[in-house]
């Protein structure tokens, strides 16, 4: 049983020495910060001309494509572009769809036909179908789901017709800001230390025990409610820790980085890692290991 | 669940292991004692102002406290308008209850001239930021603001027709401190399946059905005990989970009156931290 109090201390701002020479090249901007005086270009998204001036609304990057300028901010709503892949949670039941809140900023939209039927069969839907959707889907289940297109509003449309996405059984929900996650070729990751995650583009991160094996029939929608080991427990709690100080600190996180942070973390205690200077060592340690992979 | 049971929380923590604390006190520069406390990602400031009034007419030589719980909208958008106030007034209610005894503050000690004046001491509880375990939050921060609070002396003259005059002393210095050393935390046990967990975050409690609420002080004196929830408690886990709630409420005095008393030795040379950093 442990108690641990302790006096604030002013958190310091760790950055490393050798990944200083690409932050030039960056033009970062605050909301009111005047990103140029010239009157020929056409301002894009984040931004709106004060008096003649292109001023930022947001704080983010400058982005310049030719004439257009505009601002990506650094902390956002996910907004959705097609083939991502996303976590999600079922928030209502409608009459041929689901809704699915992703963290972005209109509910995203899972339609009856954009699922696979439990048993893998392929035929048009049915009344019965519809009446059966509790069934497959209930609210406050989550899934993992790819986005098939984008409504002309910004609602995200969602579709599950692969083996590999479905309803998701249990495990730990991460929440990190979604412009953390970097776009990659596969966000399904089975982790060498014994447990898998899925890297969610809109910020929320599914951390499972692997699955001993693959159950093809069930078309994505059984879930086992066995307790899980004690051993796959811990992993999944050090996971967890370490993506939580990773997104503390601003990393991007894709398959290595949460790698490395695992490794650096071992020589701690689970619950410690969530202290602030226990999480700058291991960071410390991750972002070393990190350039020292690029460069 | 399962992890529960094996005392493997989410996060990795035992089933009676804290999450990290951080108290500061002294914030509020315009009251008389403050207090501000980060258990997690909650947030709690706490304010006392020491004021002159009436003392209540059963016990006329005894001062009072008052409290007051504010739930910010900022805490969580559940509190935004009017929808703090059900829990705000819920909290009041148990600090005046925890309070109640004549142990826990020595109330004869915020006492001027029996049966006329007497100190009253109105805590102000602000809630900034909400992630599970208030109560336990908001007793250690009371704790550490009691700790805090400077009451300035006070000299009493009478005039020629008898008339009282009460003048508060104008050096800063010259100031009573409580003796904070009776005063009880609370902690707060939440039942899951079926063992009960210490310091609960915001998805633990979504899991639990009823949980505990004990006021210990550092001798292992019970000054309150509380259910909460909808669920049942059968009376032998109550049993456990009251003696488990003393064994971790007492050991929460030591370092927290250890620690009170370092941040007042540094003095001066103590950089301020405040909101911001």
């Amino acid at each position: 049983m442990a108690v641990e109090m302790r006096l604030p201390a002013v958190h310091k701002h760790i950055s490393l020495a050798a990944s200083q020479s690409n932050r030039e090249d960056k033009h970062l901007v605050v909301p009111g910060d005047v990103i140029t005086s010239d009157t020929g270009f056409m301002r894009g998204h984040g931004t709106y001309m004060d008096e003649d001036r292109l001023t930022a609304s947001v704080a983010g990057e400058v982005e310049r494509v030719n004439k257009l300028i505009c601002v990506r901010p650094l902390k956002t709503r996910y907004n959705g572009e097609v083939g991502d892949v996303v976590v999600g949670r079922i928030t209502e039941v409608q009459q041929k769809r689901w809704k699915v809140e992703t963290n972005s900023r209109l509910d995203s939209v899972l339609l009856l036909s954009s699922v696979n039927l439990p048993g893998g069969e392929l035929r048009r839907r049915s009344a019965q179908d519809e009446l059966a959707m509790r069934d497959y889907l209930q609210e406050g289940d989550l899934i993992s789901a790819e986005v098939q297109s984008i409504f002309s509003d910004g609602a995200v449309s969602l579709h599950t017709r692969s083996l590999k996405y479905g309803k998701l059984g249990q495990g730990v929900l991460v929440l990190v800001s979604p412009s953390l996650v970097k776009r990659q070729k596969t966000h399904f990751h089975n982790l060498p230390c014994g447990a898998s995650m899925i890297l969610g583009n809109n910020g929320y991160l599914w951390l499972y025990p692997t699955p001993g094996q693959q159950d093809e029939e069930a078309g994505g929608y059984y879930t086992s409610m066995e307790p899980v080991s004690l051993s796959d427990r811990e992993v999944i709690s050090r996971l967890r820790n370490c993506l939580l100080a990773l997104s503390a600190h601003k990393v991007l996180l894709y398959d290595t980085s949460v790698l490395y942070c695992y490794e650096a973390s071992l020589a701690h205690q689970i619950k410690d890692i969530l202290k602030p200077e226990i999480m700058e060592e291991i960071i410390l340690e991750t972002r070393q290991r990190l350039v020292e992979l690029e460069g | 669940m399962h992890g529960v049971r094996d005392d493997l929380r989410l996060d990795g923590r035992g089933c009676e292991d804290y999450r990290h604390m951080e108290i500061e006190t002294d914030v509020v520069s315009n009251t008389d004692g403050s207090a501000k406390i980060s258990l997690g990602h909650t947030d709690v400031l706490v304010g006392i102002k020491a004021e002159i009034g009436k003392p209540k007419p059963m016990v006329p030589n005894e001062g009072y406290l008052e409290f007051f719980v504010d739930c910010s909208a900022n805490a969580t958008p559940e509190f935004e308008g009017r929808g703090g106030e059900e829990l705000g007034v819920e909290l009041s209610n148990t600090l005046y209850k925890v309070f109640n005894n004549r142990h826990s503050v020595d109330l004869r000690s915020l006492c001027i001239c029996p049966g006329e004046n007497c100190w009253v001491l109105y805590v102000d509880v602000l809630l900034l930021q909400c992630d599970g375990n208030l109560f336990d939050a908001i007793s250690i921060a009371i704790k550490a603001a009691l700790f805090n609070t400077r009451i300035p002396k006070v000299h009493i003259s009478e005039d020629e027709e008898g008339v009282k005059e009460i003048e508060l002393s104008d050096d800063p210095y010259d100031c009573m401190r409580l003796n904070v050393e009776n005063v009880p935390c609370i902690v707060t046990l939440c039942k899951i399946g079926q063992r009960y967990v210490v310091d609960a975050t915001l998805q633990e409690k979504a899991c639990s059905v009823a949980s505990l609420l004990i006021s210990v002080t550092h001798k292992g004196m019970v000054t309150c005990v509380r259910k909460m929830g909808g669920g049942s408690l059968d009376p032998e886990s109550i049993f456990e989970m009251t003696e488990a709630g003393k064994r971790v409420g007492k050991a929460l005095h030591a370092p927290l009156i250890e620690l009170l008393q370092k941040e007042e030795s540094l003095g001066k040379k103590r950089q301020k931290v405040g909101f911001l950093g």
